[in-house]
């Protein structure tokens, strides 16, 4: 197994001298988040006609690159995420602060075996981290053991969702695809080193900070040995308390009747449902705008042959609106991408955040029932020793040492229920507050992208309407 | 039916008002062609000229009301949407309205002054031509008085056609002051009648093409529906003859539009009496030489129509062959070159066209789904407004509430934009639309003057024949001394079939020279005709775009705004929660 691990170490490795040069082709900035490039508007297209990834070469890596810093430059700077901008000129003041960003998306390996690796940066002043600054590579494996991990050991918060694996294989190595992971899963790390209690975790910083071999390393005894079984195990459990429960006829599995949580449960599951139903609104939304972009630039082209048909200056005028209306489908184009990024991704996001809290809420109801259960069981016991004490049986001392382990079992339960509950309180504020301002930004950008979408439009058309004057004026003359 | 529910989660009535005109939307996913011929004509000649001449067109049928209801009628639909003052009527707002309420869409903004300086030219037509008013309303179902074998098959609607006429072009012309209005009622095979009338008569013109009789739509759509449609089809083919300088001028149509009672014009007989009529003169035909074949110069000047003269037909047909196949050069060729250049031109044309209304089609169907879209988002983040505002425990759900609200009502505002923008779309590139069609008179008046062309061709060959028969016949009686009586019989009947024949050629001749000069005229005019239509349909798109544009902005300069206060918000809410909204977002 170690030398399996090695062997994709040292590929990794490899991969790692791969991304750097190719990132160092840019005039040598270390990172591409801080460069912005503004390139001719056409290349859009070019972008996305490399949507089934060729194999892999030196241009692919690039377009990967340009992908990543293409969709940064859509954001608007003063908005955008402050990552390098608003962090550093905190960093001499002292205060503590962890920032990462993951970068530069690259394609590795052939066929069923390839994966996209990724360069995650970290930047602290944190005395527990190694130093202010530490590259790794990750894969988005890597990603699902640290999500996991943190899953198990804080039941109760709400993990930070992560992007989900792509459904159709097909779309897999697109570039919009691989950009849109990349930013999930920038905001998932980012959710968790900001995160009060999750950010002191040691699994994240063995994910920040080990190097490629040893997180392969662990990942693949974690998730090989350890995991699985205990996955298995509880599965086990609830089936079988679910058969016992219909066999002893047990009306039900023991579940919360507080009403406060009832209502919460009625929230989030009414929340889904509306969020569902906005996400896929606007996905169809980015469709349309795709789909305008599109049918503007075939009526352009066919404007323009008309105008031909019609020579002289009305012809020019023709020309006109059609290129003009090839540069508005270019604008929607990028209008398109831009709603993809800020807006309806933020939704999906959305739509995970509330998945995820429905995992915690069966972590509560198992957390839950274990305390219910053991509480009675407790209860049994105790009844059982009183019994024995009065009988002045033999076993009283065994009894008592059993009841002991018990109670504190119970006690520990009924601890961890009630850390769950504390958590999750905690959690539902924070959540809604992050949610407002997420849902803002997302508005804002949303509104801003059209908004100049609409002056855009508006330039555009007034530009021929000088035209068409001109014209008019002109052929008035005549 | 969702719209009272929804509404309840709100205080103020207009969203109720608003949610259901977003439900009608939905269900009036009227396709493109559905939308575009339902546009009155009258609506698209007159609405951006002058307000004086230009009657409201929506008044004279009662139909239109529920045409509206589906929103096929974008003059209707829009003016209703103009009409709701609630919550939309704000301050950004209403300079639109206001603008649009001054009429016709290319007097909003500011750029409106410039407009307005120069009406479009369709209403300059429209007022050069002797009407001022054409309206098709009242349809009326009547019962066939003939008994028809076909059960059901019996009834029929009938029009009231209303015309105005310029005050001294009226029918007896003297000199009223007052314009004259008639009211005639007229079936569709009327305008059938008309047309033909008009094709045979006016040979060589670009006569627009009369509605189709569309036989399929009569019995798949529903009967409102099918006779709204055709309704407006009609009103609009009857303002385009009446626009024509010729047509519009001739007899033909007066009297269809005047003249009382029953049509008078004489019905072009049909097809099958056609049939008959020619079978019974076939054999006369085909075995008499003599009168029967002799051409009657009066009747060259008509193309040869099935049936009637058959003989006429297989001649023409053979020399249609020859010229074809036989390499052999016909004694008249089109070597008019401009004429073959035009011709090539607008076969041309033709072919953008038709793609440059189907890209326009496209770019129709693209527009209203994304603004149906967007209504379908500004819906789902109501929904989850209310949803959000019932179950609020936290002022950030309330806040949050509160924004999506806002990105609802603009979303919801949007996609109000959009629908009237593309109802205003469709009104400004049917122009392509109409080119198109009358693409299809062009082209038959082209066939008109081949066809003519075709019979001075045959013409010629038969005095060729002649001719050398008669040449024959002198040469074989003068070798017989004295001559031969029943040759010289003989060539007294050819040559006055000659005669006949070279007449009826001069006739065919200035037959075809009236169709090229007839052709030469309408070239030149719909060549005038079509730069300033597409000149104010660019223009009539164009400002659309660009008024519709900036109402957009307007629209979300306000959602900028409160994009800005949702900004402020936000950083409230991250200064509340330190570094971490910064951090993640």
């Amino acid at each position: 197994m170690s030398a399996l691990g090695g062997g994709g170490g040292a590929l990794r490795n490899a991969s790692t001298a791969l991304a750097i040069s190719s990132t160092e082709s840019f005039a040598g900035t270390p990172s591409c988040h801080t460069k912005r490039v503004r390139r001719p508007p056409g290349s859009f297209y070019w972008l996305h006609a490399v949507t089934p990834a060729p194999p892999l070469d030196t241009t692919t890596l690039k377009q990967l690159v340009f992908v990543s810093d293409y969709a940064e430059s859509m954001i608007p700077p003063e908005i955008g995420p402050p990552k390098s901008s608003s962090q550093s000129p905190r960093s001499p003041s002292g205060a503590p602060f962890l920032s990462i960003s993951v970068t530069d998306p690259v394609k590795l390996g052939n066929g069923v075996q390839a994966y996209i690796s990724y360069r995650v940066i970290t930047k602290t002043n944190l005395p527990e981290f190694q130093g202010p600054e530490k590259i790794v590579i990750r894969r988005y494996s890597d990603f699902v053991w640290l999500h996991d991990k943190l899953a198990d050991k804080y039941k109760g918060i709400f993990i930070p969702p992560l992007p989900e694996k792509s459904a159709v294989e097909k779309f897999r190595f697109s570039a919009e695809f691989i950009e849109m992971r990349r930013q999930a899963l920038d905001i998932f790390v980012n959710r968790i080193a900001s995160h009060p209690e999750l950010k002191q975790s040691e699994d994240l910083k063995t994910f920040l900070e080990e190097d490629e071999e040893a997180m392969e390393r662990i990942r693949s005894f974690e998730t090989g040995i350890f995991k699985k079984p205990a996955d298995l195990l509880q599965m086990f459990k609830d089936v079988q308390t679910k058969v016992t429960d219909v066999v002893l006829g047990k009306e039900k599995p023991v579940e919360e009747t507080d009403p406060e949580y009832e209502k919460l449960k009625h929230y989030i599951f009414g929340l889904e449902d509306h969020l569902t139903e906005t996400q896929k609104q606007a996905v169809r939304l980015v469709k349309r705008h795709r789909e305008l972009g599109q049918s503007l630039s075939e009526f352009g082209k066919a404007i323009k042959l008309l105008g031909a048909c019609e020579g002289d200056s009305l012809g020019k005028v023709f020309a006109e609106l059609g290129s003009k209306s090839e540069l508005l489908s270019i604008k929607l184009q990028k209008e398109a991408h831009n709603l993809l990024m800020n807006f309806e991704e933020p939704l999906k996001d959305y739509v995970r955040c509330v998945q995820s809290i429905k995992d915690s809420f069966s972590h509560r109801a198992n957390a839950f029932r274990l305390h219910c259960e053991l509480t009675e069981t407790t209860k049994l016991k105790e009844i059982n020793l009183e019994k024995l004490n009065l009988m002045r049986s033999d076993k009283t001392r065994e009894a008592e040492i059993e009841y002991r382990e018990l109670k504190a079992e119970s006690e520990e339960a009924t601890r961890r229920f009630e850390t769950i509950i504390k958590r999750m309180n905690e959690e539902i504020v924070r959540f809604q507050e992050q949610k407002t301002a997420e849902m803002g930004l997302a508005f804002h950008l949303f509104a801003k992208g059209q908004a100049k979408l609409a002056n855009d439009i508006a330039d555009a058309w007034r530009s021929v309407l000088t035209k068409i004057e001109a014209y008019s004026l002109s052929s008035g003359h005549d | 039916m969702m719209g009272p529910e929804i509404a309840s989660g709100f205080d103020s009535p207009p969203e109720r008002e608003e949610m259901e005109s977003l439900a009608l939307s939905d269900a009036s996913a009227s396709a493109y062609r559905s939308a575009m011929s339902s546009i009155p004509a009258s609506i698209s000649a007159s609405s951006d000229g002058d307000p004086l001449l230009a009657p409201p067109p929506t008044l004279h049928f009662p139909i239109s009301s529920s045409a509206s209801g589906h929103g096929g009628n974008p003059a209707t639909s829009t003016a209703s949407s103009f009409l709701d003052p609630p919550s939309y009527a704000d301050v950004v707002f209403s300079p639109f309205d206001s603008h649009n309420g001054h009429g016709g869409c290319g007097s909003g903004a500011d750029n409106g002054s410039l407009l307005r300086s120069d009406s479009s030219p369709r209403s300059a037509r429209a007022a050069k031509s002797d009407y001022i008013k054409i309206s098709v309303s009242n349809p009326h179902k009547e019962q066939e008085t003939a008994n028809s074998l076909v059960p059901g098959g019996g009834t029929y609607f009938t029009y009231l056609i209303t015309t105005r006429m310029r005050a001294g072009f009226a029918a007896n012309g003297d000199g009223e002051s007052e314009p004259v209005e008639f009211g005639v009622r007229r079936r569709f095979r009327d305008v059938v009648t008309l047309s033909d009338r008009l094709a045979e008569a006016y040979r060589g013109f670009f006569i627009p093409p009369r509605p189709d009789k569309s036989v399929v739509e009569s019995q798949v759509l529903q009967k409102n529906e099918f006779v709204e449609q055709r309704r407006s089809a009609l009103e609009k083919y009857l303002w385009r003859l009446a626009e024509h300088p010729v047509i519009g001028k001739s007899d033909e149509f007066r009297v269809f539009l005047q003249a009382k009672g029953k049509l008078p014009l004489p019905t072009t007989t049909d097809v099958a009496s056609r049939m008959l009529d020619g079978a019974v003169r076939l054999p006369k035909q085909l075995f008499g030489e003599g009168a029967a074949a002799q051409v009657v110069p009066q009747e060259v000047v008509q193309p040869a129509k099935g049936g009637r003269d058959l003989l006429r037909i297989f001649k023409e047909l053979k020399q249609a062959v020859t010229n074809e196949w036989g390499g052999v050069k016909p004694l008249l060729v089109e070597e008019d070159k401009e004429f073959l250049e035009k011709k090539e031109k607008m076969q041309d044309l033709e072919q953008q066209l038709s793609s440059a209304s189907q890209q326009a089609e496209v770019l129709v169907n693209a527009q209203q789904s994304i603004g149906e879209t967007m209504g379908e988002i500004g819906l789902a983040f109501i929904k989850l407004t209310k949803f959000e505002t019932e179950e609020a425990v936290y002022s950030s759900q309330r806040i949050r509430a509160a924004d999506t609200k806002n990105v609802a009502t603009a979303a919801v505002k949007a996609s109000r934009l959009y629908r009237e923008l593309n109802a205003q779309t469709v009104k400004h590139l049917d122009t392509l639309h109409e080119h198109l069609g009358l693409m299809l008179a062009v082209n038959s008046a082209f066939s008109e003057r081949t066809s003519a062309l075709l019979t001075v061709q045959t013409l010629m060959s038969d005095l060729a024949t002649l001719n050398t028969r008669v040449d024959k016949l002198e040469a074989a009686s003068s070798k017989i001394f004295g001559g031969d009586r029943s040759r010289l019989h003989k060539i007294e009947e050819l040559r006055e079939t000659i005669r006949v024949t070279e007449d009826a050629k001069g006739c065919a001749i200035r037959e075809y020279e009236r169709i090229k000069e007839n052709n030469r005229n309408e070239l030149n005019r719909l060549d005038q005709e079509r730069k300033d239509d597409f000149l104010s349909m660019l223009k009539g798109f164009v400002i659309n775009q660009v008024i519709d544009s900036s109402i957009h902005i307007l629209a979300h300069l306000e959602q900028v705004a409160y994009s800005e206060k949702l900004a402020n918000v936000w950083a409230t809410v991250a200064e509340d929660t330190s570094n971490y909204v910064r951090g993640n977002s």
